[in-house]
């Protein structure tokens, strides 16, 4: 006991201020060692397990106010800030989201302790598929992976078609980059997305379900099975689900990497062990899906609102959001603002509450510049922006999307042919390379940025670029490619000043684009602090108290340490 | 199953909560999503089974949950005390987190230092507290 007295004074680093001295027994021996605090000489007999920590709280109050015999109560906790108080949380309404941070995933009790399972009771219970049909088709739900179909009629749809069996897929790929709503869903809520699944195979008259996991997602997997497992074992799921003879089982399938596999058709030629490249429609996958059969597919978080819909009823949903987009949406806010994270809101919100309420504005000394939304797709919005409420349809005329809810802003450090070329080179890495557009179109687009950015752009890119850009959106064979051009698109809308600049002036504004900054000092901004000197790797800064660096351009290895590190934006 | 068993294991969870904080049993909850998992939060919650081995104290126990939204100030732990706010700490590391076990959770004493929040988020509430 001695030894861990006293590694808990070392883990609180008070062993300095408190000595552990070994004298003669003070009191009995036989029972062990005493202890007596001094100064003010309080004695605890017997140092055991039971008395450790009363032992502990005195010995830290002690530290704390070396002067008073007696130990002080704790301090209040009134100095840390309600969780309902701070930004991030207040401006958020929990609804998929309701159980983070407070359930353990791998316990299914916990999940039926917070109302799990009840819609599920409920729906076999006392409600014909029809009736959760039309309970979903009146709360408006649309699609949450990005496209906003009304899931009421996808699952009428899928029931209306009498061919067997019938299959429900849930869209577990999320490939935008920034996007991790649906992983954030499935590794901590996993129930809720399998409630729903039932719900819908009940409804649609499906007897199987599949879950596409990507399969970057080894965890989402891994809690995924686990919920499934434990699902099985209490009847919750598999043959005679709850005793109402509704049998309904799900299997994980998982992804192999590839982003176009999270497009709906090519998602079921993957599961099929085909390769993932999407088909022309119709059939719809509704009247024609997985093996030629009717399949409902929806995203994650479609699927964890329904449990909720169906318990507390269309019109409760209905109340939150707007007349078009009912109910609530998750963000994955990433990029340059304070807080990083998940950000659920009711539709209709702005991006102003959510990037500068909500996320607390951006980080560090750097000035708000774009947004980008929905990922490759999505396109990408300014200031004049902000205050326009975030529905799925109200972007489309500025040339952008919800999407499927990632949501990465930019500061003035970002470049944005640089953005646009980063997501063009991945729609190229991404392309099945069915379709002529966006096999070779796309190439061809990369091919003109990456002329821009080192330094050989000309004039006539710019229209070669909007051209073909144009072309591939009405021309590609599906969403991938049709969305593709979307980040040119909007970056020439909004900031065709700087495609200018890298063309005309050769110049990169941001400083991002490493061919064309000149490692240059502005004798004007610079404060001569020196920290450039400090920070480069290769010496090839050299400076003096007080006097203006030195930049040697042959040593210089253009890594942009001291542009990083400069405060003042001196180095150009 | 069926719809009474479901009440029941509810219940049941309910009933073993309000008894375990009769009981005095603290809580603590390390949030484990791949968000906290990237910032090392199995180190800290490896440090915190250290501890606890150490001082084998029964009426501690650690969970882990998911994500818990605030990715930016992970790794994060939660510290449940029957009676109390619940205090949730970010931007931790081990060494922080042996601080807060032994000052927090044995001594009863706050690190406010390293505190981002008390309380619980709505709508959620604790399922014994109601």
């Amino acid at each position: 006991m001695r030894t861990l007295l006293f590694e808990a004074l070392s883990a609180l680093q008070l062993e300095e201020r408190i000595s552990l001295v070994e004298t003669e027994c003070l009191v009995s021996c036989l029972e062990g060692p005493s202890i007596m605090l001094l100064p003010g000489g309080n004695v605890h007999q017997v140092l055991t397990k039971d008395n450790f920590t009363e032992i502990l709280h005195d010995l830290i109050a002690r530290a704390e106010h070396p002067h008073s015999p007696l130990f002080s109560a704790p301090p209040k906790d009134t100095q840390i800030p309600r969780i309902t108080d701070l930004d991030f949380f207040a401006g958020q309404e929990l609804v998929v989201l309701r159980n983070r941070g407070h359930i353990d995933a791998e316990s299914i009790e916990e999940y039926i302790a917070h109302d799990g399972y009840l819609a599920l009771c409920k729906t076999v219970t006392t409600l014909s598929p029809e009736d959760v049909t039309e309970e979903i088709k009146k709360s408006g739900l649309r699609g949450r992976g990005g496209a906003g179909f009304p899931t009421g009629r996808k699952w009428e749809e899928a029931r209306k078609y009498k061919s067997y069996p019938k299959y429900v897929i849930c869209n577990g790929d999320e490939g935008d980059p920034g996007a991790f709503m649906d992983r954030s869903i499935m590794e901590s809520d996993p129930h809720a997305v399998l409630e729903g699944m039932i719900l819908c195979g009940y409804a649609t008259g499906s007897n199987q379900g599949y879950i596409y996991v990507r399969a970057e997602y080894p965890l989402a997997i891994q809690m995924l099975q686990c919920a499934i497992d434990t699902a099985r074992c209490r009847g919750l799921l598999g043959k005679n689900i709850m005793g109402s003879g509704f049998d309904f089982d799900i299997k994980i399938y998982p992804g192999a990497g590839a982003f176009v596999c999270g497009e709906s058709t090519a998602l079921m030629y993957s599961i099929e062990g085909k390769r993932g490249m999407p088909r022309v429609k119709p059939p719809r996958s509704t009247e024609s899906g997985l093996w030629g059969k009717p399949t409902c597919l929806n995203n994650v978080e479609t699927f964890a609102n329904i449990p909720r819909i169906v318990l507390n009823g269309s019109d409760w949903f209905r109340s939150i959001g707007t007349d078009d987009s009912t109910g609530t949406k998750v963000f994955s806010l990433t990029g340059a603002v304070k807080n990083v994270g998940l950000v659920e809101v009711p539709m209709g919100t702005d991006l102003q509450t959510i990037i500068f309420d909500i996320g607390g504005g951006i980080r560090g000394n750097g000035k708000f510049k774009a947004v980008q939304l929905g990922g490759p797709s999505g396109g990408c919005l300014t200031e004049e922006h902000l205050t326009i409420p975030v529905t799925f349809d109200s972007l489309q005329k500025e040339g952008a999307m919800m999407g499927s809810g990632g949501v990465v802003v930019m500061d003035d450090t970002n470049c944005m042919v640089d953005v646009a070329r980063f997501f063009t080179q991945f729609c190229v890495d991404e392309s099945c390379g069915k379709c002529v557009p966006c096999r070779t179109g796309l190439k061809a687009m990369l091919e003109i940025l990456e002329k821009i950015i080192i330094g050989k752009g000309e004039p006539e890119d710019l229209d070669l670029l909007e051209h073909l850009a144009n072309h591939i959106a009405k021309t590609a064979h599906c969403g991938l490619g049709q969305a593709a051009p979307n980040p040119v698109l909007s970056t020439l809308r909004y900031f065709r000043h700087e495609y200018e600049a890298h063309i005309y002036d050769r110049r990169c504004p941001a400083l991002v684009c490493t061919n064309l900054i000149q490692f240059k000092i502005d004798t004007d901004l610079c404060k001569r602090c020196g920290l450039c000197a400090q920070v480069c790797p290769v010496d090839a800064v050299t400076w003096t108290k007080k006097e203006l660096p030195v930049l040697d351009r042959e040593k210089c290895i253009r890594c942009k340490s001291c542009i990083r590190a400069c405060k003042f934006r001196a180095i150009y | 199953m069926s719809g009474e068993e479901l009440e029941k294991i509810k219940k049941l969870y309910i009933e073993e909560r309000k008894q375990e904080a009769q009981r005095g049993m603290i809580n603590i909850i390390v949030h484990m999503g791949t968000c906290g998992i990237s910032a090392g939060a199995r180190d800290i919650f490896d440090a915190l089974v250290t501890e606890l081995e150490k001082v084998d104290l029964r009426h501690i126990r650690i969970r882990t949950t998911g994500c818990a939204g605030l990715c930016s100030s992970e790794p994060m732990i939660t510290i449940e005390i029957p009676g109390q706010m619940p205090v949730r700490y970010g931007h931790l590391d081990t060494q922080k987190v042996v601080e807060i076990f032994y000052s927090h959770v044995l001594a009863g004493r706050i690190k406010t230092e390293y505190a981002i929040s008390t309380g619980w988020e709505k709508p959620q509430s604790r399922v014994a507290g109601g």
